[in-house]
């Protein structure tokens, strides 16, 4: 019951960053999953390498999330039951840590998509991806 | 052997080369004794059974219409609602049958509970039972998805995604179930096939739970075992009416949901076709999975909030073991009869609490309430020991005889 050969040939999705301004946030779909991009402004970025590692439950720092500083690029699937997070659409609710809020069951995900509060044990999964150029990166 | 008098020379001629009267007769007929004091608490048993024969046949009318692909599962639903020939009142009645089904299943086995039915002879009997639950759950929540409205596509997604809590292979079994990197057509295909597959599997267990019951009867109100024939009395008529007439009481209850207010059950999310890319804001599911979705949210802990979900259902199968009370009516336990009226408002408690928001009070509320829940059956364990229970009666014939006998006297103790 494994997916089958059609299924795992699907290609890798490349973006074009360059229309997407500071403080946007874009969904694209790559391997049928929701691909966060966050053009994250200065504040968001000083707040996520302003965390003490202490307190995540899923220690990570934000260096080792991020490619480039200003660009944070994740799967946009809650780590707990699968959910899409809220927080991609200007008015949705970000959470407590001013990243992503899950609806389904309460977890909250700060601005370099760490878990912070609730029930999801890790944080957003960062994808394979690469900057094909200045302005335009290839996911898988 | 058989005891099947006939004058019908053609049931005669088949009775011969194929016992199937005489089966039949001792099955459900008049060759099956059944104790003389069964209450209306014991019709569930057999509207379960009428249950699981609507759904399969509106089922299999369903799946002459339905198409199972993700760009067409949708559509293929509405032209059913709409251009089928009573297509609406097929799916209607497959819809509002599964609430029904467990209606009727969920008080069978708190019937079970309070009568200590689960108890010597009778374990296999309820472990068959536990197990039919667990297929039924299995095969509603694979039938919920087929729609493929909002609520169908995001409940495979959560549900799938519990198997992910596993330690080292969780994803790997993600994705084998998923036959992708997402729940996607391969999913709805397999989970139609499953969704076919699984009622007939509960024919088979159901064939088994019948022939575990058969072997020591039905228990009854007084707990007791039947002394000899003056206890009993023959299936047929006797069940067969006070069934029937359960049936049709039943009958109009569902009629008046399946015509009145079908849709009154099921999330509105659910006529809004699946999308991969946008979580409803409050995903609920089905309201006979909220206590189990309650427990599941109450824990913060992924893999532990797993655990704890299948927990509650895994512990009713060694129930029998837990419970050493050599008493099973609760009519003789003053003690567990208490506790299984707060274990039953427990489980509702958790209900409500499954279909609110995981936030604030409802939270706590619901850690205690699941909690509780597990604490009744340590309860029950202690109760065996503990709880002095009051003298059983002599013999059935004898309680049901005496003028209204024990299980009266029982309720004017109870007042007293």
């Amino acid at each position: 019951m494994n997916p089958s050969a059609e299924v795992r040939a699907l290609s890798s999705t490349e973006v074009d960053l360059q229309p997407v301004e500071v403080g946007q946030r874009i969904t694209v779909v790559w391997r049928g999953k929701p691909i966060f991009i966050d053009h994250r402004p200065q504040k968001a970025i000083d707040e996520a390498r302003g965390v003490p590692l202490d307190d995540l439950p899923d220690p990570q720092t934000d260096e080792e999330r991020v490619k480039k500083a200003e660009w944070l690029i994740m799967i946009g699937i809650c780590t707990h039951l699968g959910c899409i997070p809220k927080g991609q659409a200007p008015g949705d609710p970000v959470g407590e840590f001013g990243g992503w809020f899950c609806p389904c069951h309460g977890s909250h995900y700060d601005t370099a998509g760490r878990i912070r509060k609730g029930p999801a044990p890790k944080n957003l999964f960062i994808p394979p991806y690469d900057f094909s150029t200045d302005t335009s990166i290839v996911i898988g | 052997m058989s005891g099947l008098k006939t004058n019908n020379a053609v049931i005669r001629w088949i009775e011969y080369r194929l016992p199937i009267f005489s089966f039949l007769d001792h099955a459900v007929g008049s060759g099956y004794p059944a104790p003389r004091n069964l209450n209306y608490w014991w019709n569930y048993g057999s509207l379960a059974g009428l249950a699981l024969v609507i759904m399969i046949l509106t089922g299999i009318m369903l799946a002459m219409q339905y198409t199972a692909h993700v760009a067409f599962a949708f559509d293929s639903v509405e032209r059913i609602m709409r251009d089928v020939n009573f297509g609406w009142l097929i799916r209607y009645i497959h819809m509002n049958g599964g609430s029904f089904f467990f209606v009727v299943v969920y008080i069978h086995i708190f019937r079970g509970l309070y009568y200590g039915s689960y108890k010597a002879p009778r374990e296999l009997l309820w472990i068959l039972g536990v197990a039919i639950l667990v297929l039924m759950m299995a095969s509603a929540f694979m039938g919920y998805v087929l729609p493929w409205g909002q609520m169908s596509f995001w409940a495979a997604t959560v549900i799938t995604n519990l198997f992910s809590a596993i330690p080292l292979v969780g994803e790997s079994i993600v994705t084998w179930l998923w036959g992708g990197f997402a729940v996607g057509n391969p999913t709805l295909n397999r989970f139609y096939a499953l969704h076919y597959l699984l009622p007939f599997v509960i024919v088979g267990a159901v064939i088994l739970h019948i022939w575990a019951l058969h072997r020591f009867g039905s228990n009854n109100p007084l707990g007791i075992e039947a002394n000899g024939p003056q206890d009993k009395i023959p299936f047929h008529p006797y069940y067969t009416a006070k069934d029937a007439f359960g049936f049709g009481v039943f009958l109009l209850l569902f009629a008046a949901i399946v015509f009145f207010a079908p849709n009154s059950l099921g999330e509105p999310d659910n006529y809004i076709p699946a999308n991969p890319l946008s979580t409803p804001a409050h995903i609920v599911p089905e309201w006979y999975f909220l206590p189990y979705y309650a427990i599941l949210r109450a824990i913060p802990d992924k893999l532990l909030g797993v655990i704890a979900m299948f927990g509650s259902i895994l512990i009713l199968f060694v129930l029998p073991w837990i419970d050493r009370s050599p008493v099973r009516s609760a009519k003789f336990r003053p003690i567990y009869k208490q506790f299984f009226w707060i274990f039953l408002a427990d489980c509702i408690l958790l209900g409500y609490i499954g279909s609110k928001p995981p936030a604030g009070m409802f939270l706590i509320i619901g850690r205690i309430a699941t909690a509780y829940y597990f604490l009744h059956f340590v309860i029950v364990f202690v109760l065996s020991y503990v709880e002095r229970p009051r003298p059983l009666p002599n013999s059935i014939g004898e309680a049901v005889l005496k003028g209204g006998g024990a299980p009266a006297m029982g309720k004017a103790r109870e007042k007293a």
